[in-house]
């Protein structure tokens, strides 16, 4: 039974929220931060039998995990099973040279900065507080409390960023060398008031989109970054003293493996289900200062919808994908057919057979793996 | 009852002039129906009487008015129907024909006009609507008198909706029209002028006793079809069914005659009794040939069988309706199926979709063409797709069409005639201010929304009418649609040369918006044979990923996968690209045409 390796903590809390987020935050609430990290460890007491002793990753993010009242974050810190990598995210706004030294000394291997862009108009679109001097100086605290593994967010597809707006924010992110970059098309929700306030300019934003991924692949390619996930970069092992820069947290989402979330409403997939806690914080902390679980929707997961997953997260890799790891969740059809069109490559024969997108393929993904599932 | 007590008579009119309202105040004034009842029961019987069975409604109502029988026949309203008119009004010996006294004679006024005048009619001309301020009588009755060759002093004025001068018109029936003249003692003959299915009883026949008497349980023939049935019961409408011992000449009547096929009486056919029959049929029978062909096509596929059991259905009370099995490639499998004209086509549709609870996709309609191969062969096309591409000639058929029109109109009319490659006839002036032009026009040029137009570019004073003129030779091409180098059967069109470039263009620049991006560039073509006259390409797709997927993601993500690839199942395969079932939608559906 206990076998998860990975394990996820959402810290919901945000000092303001930005327009275009849909994640589960809540805005200030800073006395409730002490109970809720006092009801995530309660979670994890209870769902404890499910992980290894030693987990391989952490990832403690959010809402601005960066923003818990301080003593409280220290304490869930220090309270989580020890991980070979533990990644937190941050907002560049709230990091000081001292929250870096702590996170530090709380065992934090990994920090994944929420830049997005670094042009003020952008920035501004985006209801993003921090400015790029700001983005900067939270970047050269880490480096100085000897973070030598920052990951730098971008969003791009914000409305009134040209391309060259977008080149100059790879090229503002590249010249800080983060080890790792995570690049995001801006998704508008429809309905909210974001889409609503840039509706015509949104449009505008998603014609542009395949020049932007193209471009942001280039740059980043000549940079010296390898495009190993549809959506991330890391600095290529050879340019990093060999060092695999990868997220191990976020690739063990994309090799379908089992993993627990923690906190409102984090998702936990555990064999053959999956669940996602509600996403409200009073019964939430109700539940769990009487040990009781949390309210939870749960997902059957039968083992040909896991395969499906595991098929489609895995074709956002750069790497061959083991035909027999996802047997009988592929159409054969649709294979040969995408063979044909060199979107897909295949290599060696019966037990040993893997698939992969070519390069052209990697750009379409989502078309090529809406096709191939079965 | 004598024939010179009885008087059989249509109400012809334009729509909206009042017939309606003139039959409604007869029934009231003469059976004591109350106008409430009198709606329920007649105007409402398909829906009221599919209760008790009985799911036909009355060609015939027969009232009583001053010792005489007055046999008030229906007649269809539409110029599909010209035919069905024609035995309709054969089944009379006269005919009110009413003109609404603010609108004045409009086109269906005058066809039905020179209808009852072909078929011998008396005509007793009648302008309704007096009360209406903005009528104008003294004008209305010029023109009417001058239409029918009669003096303007003997055109009654009533206003049906308030009963003013009804009973005149009563009076004027029996005064004006002459008693039939069959001959009582020959061998029964009775005109067929209409008929209807019931679920229960079959196919009831609504006919004109001309010569002798019928009785029940007599065996019947038809002697133009041959068909043989048993007179299961007689009787008239009054206004319900009401059952009788016997028909005899000069009366009307209906006959159930327990066969389960309208297609089996038809229209214009001659009853006779088996055991002494008679030697001639009436004449007049001719067999309708519809002239106008589309496309049905469930749009769930899983509603073909719906769709075949409606067609079914609607063929026992329709016998001009014909259809088969069409498959397409587009659109699936469905039927192209033969109206006579448009509004026959629109009523099929609307039945289809109202009373079948059908959702339907209608092609946009073409005409029969008659094609000669180089073979020297000829065949009736009644499908693009069917086209040969080999052929010497095409022959196209002819309407003759009058529009009338206040004169300020005049040039618009002429404008779109000729757009629509008519040939100018001749223009009469009916009044000072109304006009008549008389047109020829291909029966292809409106069957798509020439009568919209009509009516838009003459702010709706226009009125139109048209007669079938024959078939002439048209200088036409089939314009064919490649998607990917593939050619697209249910997207053919025949169409006039000098239109086929712009209706290429508009064809591929239509596809092209609606076939959404594949992973290589799709070329959409338009050719004539092998000659193509517009290309576009939907270019391929260079990005189609979501940024993110974390753990939190993947449901929703996966889910967004299954449902594009259940889409896909749905598009149409032509060769390697995928077309939305939309994208054949917008160009072939009817609606969308007339856009």
């Amino acid at each position: 039974m206990s076998h998860v390796r990975h394990l996820y903590v959402h810290l919901p809390f945000c000092a303001y929220r930005c327009g275009y987020c849909d994640f589960v935050t809540l805005v200030g609430r800073r006395g409730d931060h002490g109970s809720y990290a006092a009801a995530v460890l309660s979670e994890l007491e209870l769902e404890r039998p499910l992980l290894t002793t030693e987990l391989e990753t952490i990832f403690v993010g959010g809402g601005t995990p960066t923003y818990l009242e301080r003593d409280a974050l220290t304490g869930l810190l220090a309270a989580l099973p020890p991980a070979s990598e533990l990644t937190i995210e941050a907002n560049p706004e709230t990091v000081t040279r001292e929250l870096a030294d702590g996170l530090r000394r709380a065992g934090v291997t990994r920090v994944s900065l929420g830049a997005q862009s670094f042009q003020p108009h952008l920035l501004e679109v985006l209801d993003r507080h921090a400015t790029p001097d700001i983005v900067r100086r939270a970047f050269y605290h880490l480096r100085d409390a000897s973070f030598d593994n920052i990951s730098l967010d971008l969003i791009y597809g914000i409305p009134g960023q040209s391309t060259a707006d977008l080149e100059r924010d790879l090229e503002a992110a590249v010249a800080l060398q983060p080890e790792h970059l995570s690049l995001y098309e801006l998704e508008a929700k429809p309905g909210t008031r974001f889409t609503h306030a840039h509706g015509e300019e949104l449009g505008r934003q998603a014609e542009a989109m395949e020049d932007y991924l193209e471009r942001v692949v280039d740059v980043l390619r000549s940079a010296g970054y390898r495009w190993y996930e549809t959506a991330n970069f890391c600095l290529e092992a050879s340019r990093a003293g060999g060092r695999d820069l990868r997220s191990l947290h976020n690739l063990a989402y994309w090799r379908g493996r089992d993993y627990l979330g923690l906190g409102i409403g984090a998702v936990s997939t555990v064999s053959d289900r999956r669940w996602q806690n509600a996403p409200r914080l009073r019964p939430y902390l109700e539940a769990l200062a009487e040990r009781r679980r949390p309210p939870r929707e749960v997902e059957p997961l039968p083992p040909e919808v896991r395969l499906r997953e595991r098929a489609m997260l895995g074709l956002r890799l750069d790497q061959p994908l083991l035909l027999a790891s996802v047997d009988g969740a592929l159409d054969g059809q649709a294979l040969r057919r995408l063979e044909r069109l060199a979107l897909v490559e295949r290599h060696g024969e019966d037990g040993g057979a893997t698939i992969e997108l070519t390069e052209r393929g990697r750009f379409v993904g989502d078309a090529v793996a809406a096709e191939l599932i079965a | 009852m004598p024939q010179e007590r009885i008087r059989n008579f249509s109400i012809i009119a334009h729509i909206d002039h009042g017939k309606s309202t003139l039959a409604d105040r007869i029934l009231e004034l003469t059976d004591t129906v109350s106008g409430r009842d009198m709606r329920e029961q007649v105007l409402d019987s398909m829906e009221l009487e599919r209760e008790r069975g009985i799911t036909i409604k009355a060609q015939a109502v027969r009232v009583e008015w001053k010792g005489h029988q007055l046999n008030l026949i229906d007649t269809p309203g539409h110029v599909d129907f010209t035919y069905e008119v024609s035995r309709s009004l054969q089944a009379c010996e006269g005919a009110v024909l009413v003109v609404d006294a603010a609108q004045g004679v409009e086109a269906q006024t005058v066809a039905n006009a020179y209808l009852a005048i072909e078929n011998d009619l008396d005509l007793l001309p009648v302008l309704n609507k007096i009360d209406l301020p903005q009528a104008n009588p003294d004008a209305v009755a010029a023109e009417v008198a001058e239409l029918i060759g009669d003096d303007a002093a003997n055109v009654l004025r009533i206003s049906a909706k308030t009963g003013e001068g009804v009973a005149d018109v009563l009076d004027a029936i029996i005064e004006r029209f002459p008693a039939p003249a069959g001959q009582s003692e020959a061998p029964a003959r009775a005109l067929v002028f209409d008929s209807a299915y019931d679920q229960y009883r079959g196919v009831v026949a609504f006919v004109r006793v001309v010569d002798g008497i019928f009785r029940p349980r007599e065996r019947l023939r038809a002697m133009a079809q041959g068909t043989r049935f048993e007179a299961e019961e007689l009787g008239f409408f009054a206004p319900t069914m009401t059952p009788t011992g016997m028909l005899e000449a000069g009366e009307v009547g209906y006959v159930v005659t327990g066969l389960k096929d309208v297609s089996r009486l038809r229209v214009g056919d001659t009853l006779t009794v088996e055991a002494r029959p008679a030697e001639a049929p009436l004449p007049g029978y001719k067999e309708v040939k519809p002239m106008v062909f589309a496309g049905l096509f469930p749009t769930d596929s899983d509603d073909y069988p719906d769709l075949r059991d409606a067609l079914d259905r609607l063929k026992l009370n329709d016998a001009a309706l014909v259809y088969e099995p069409e498959t397409s490639q587009a659109l699936g499998f469905g039927f192209r199926c033969g109206f006579l004209g448009l509004l026959h086509m629109e009523i099929v549709r609307e039945r289809l979709e109202r009373e079948f609870d059908l959702d339907l996709l209608v092609t946009a309609p073409n005409v029969a063409y008659v094609v000669v191969s180089k073979a020297g062969e000829e065949v009736e096309v009644h499908s693009p797709s069917d086209m040969p591409n080999e052929i010497e000639r095409v022959d196209e058929p002819y309407i003759k069409a009058s529009v009338i029109v206040p004169k300020q109109w005049v040039g618009a009319v002429m404008e779109l005639c000729n757009e629509r490659r008519g040939r100018f006839d001749h223009m009469e002036y009916l009044s000072e201010e109304r006009v008549v032009l008389i047109y020829e026009l291909p029966l292809a040029e409106i069957v798509l929304d020439f009568y919209d137009q009509l009516k838009s570019r003459t702010r709706g004073y226009a009125s139109f009418d048209y007669d079938l003129a024959g078939y002439r030779e048209g200088d036409l091409v089939r314009v064919d649609v490649l998607i990917g180098g593939e050619s697209v059967d249910a997207l053919s069109l025949v169409i006039h040369r000098d239109s086929a470039y712009a209706r290429g263009r508009a064809l591929v620049d239509r596809l092209r918006e609606e076939i959404p991006r594949q992973f290589f560039d799709v070329p959409i073509q338009a050719a004539i044979g092998s000659r193509i006259i517009a290309r576009e390409t939907v270019k391929a797709k260079r990005k189609d990923v979501l940024a993110k997927c974390y753990g939190g993601d993947i449901t929703r993500k996966r889910k967004l996968l299954e449902k594009q690839k259940a889409g896909k199942k749905r598009m149409k395969q032509v060769g390697a690209v995928e077309v939305p079932q939309e994208a054949f939608l917008a160009v072939l559906n009817l609606d969308e045409a007339k856009r």
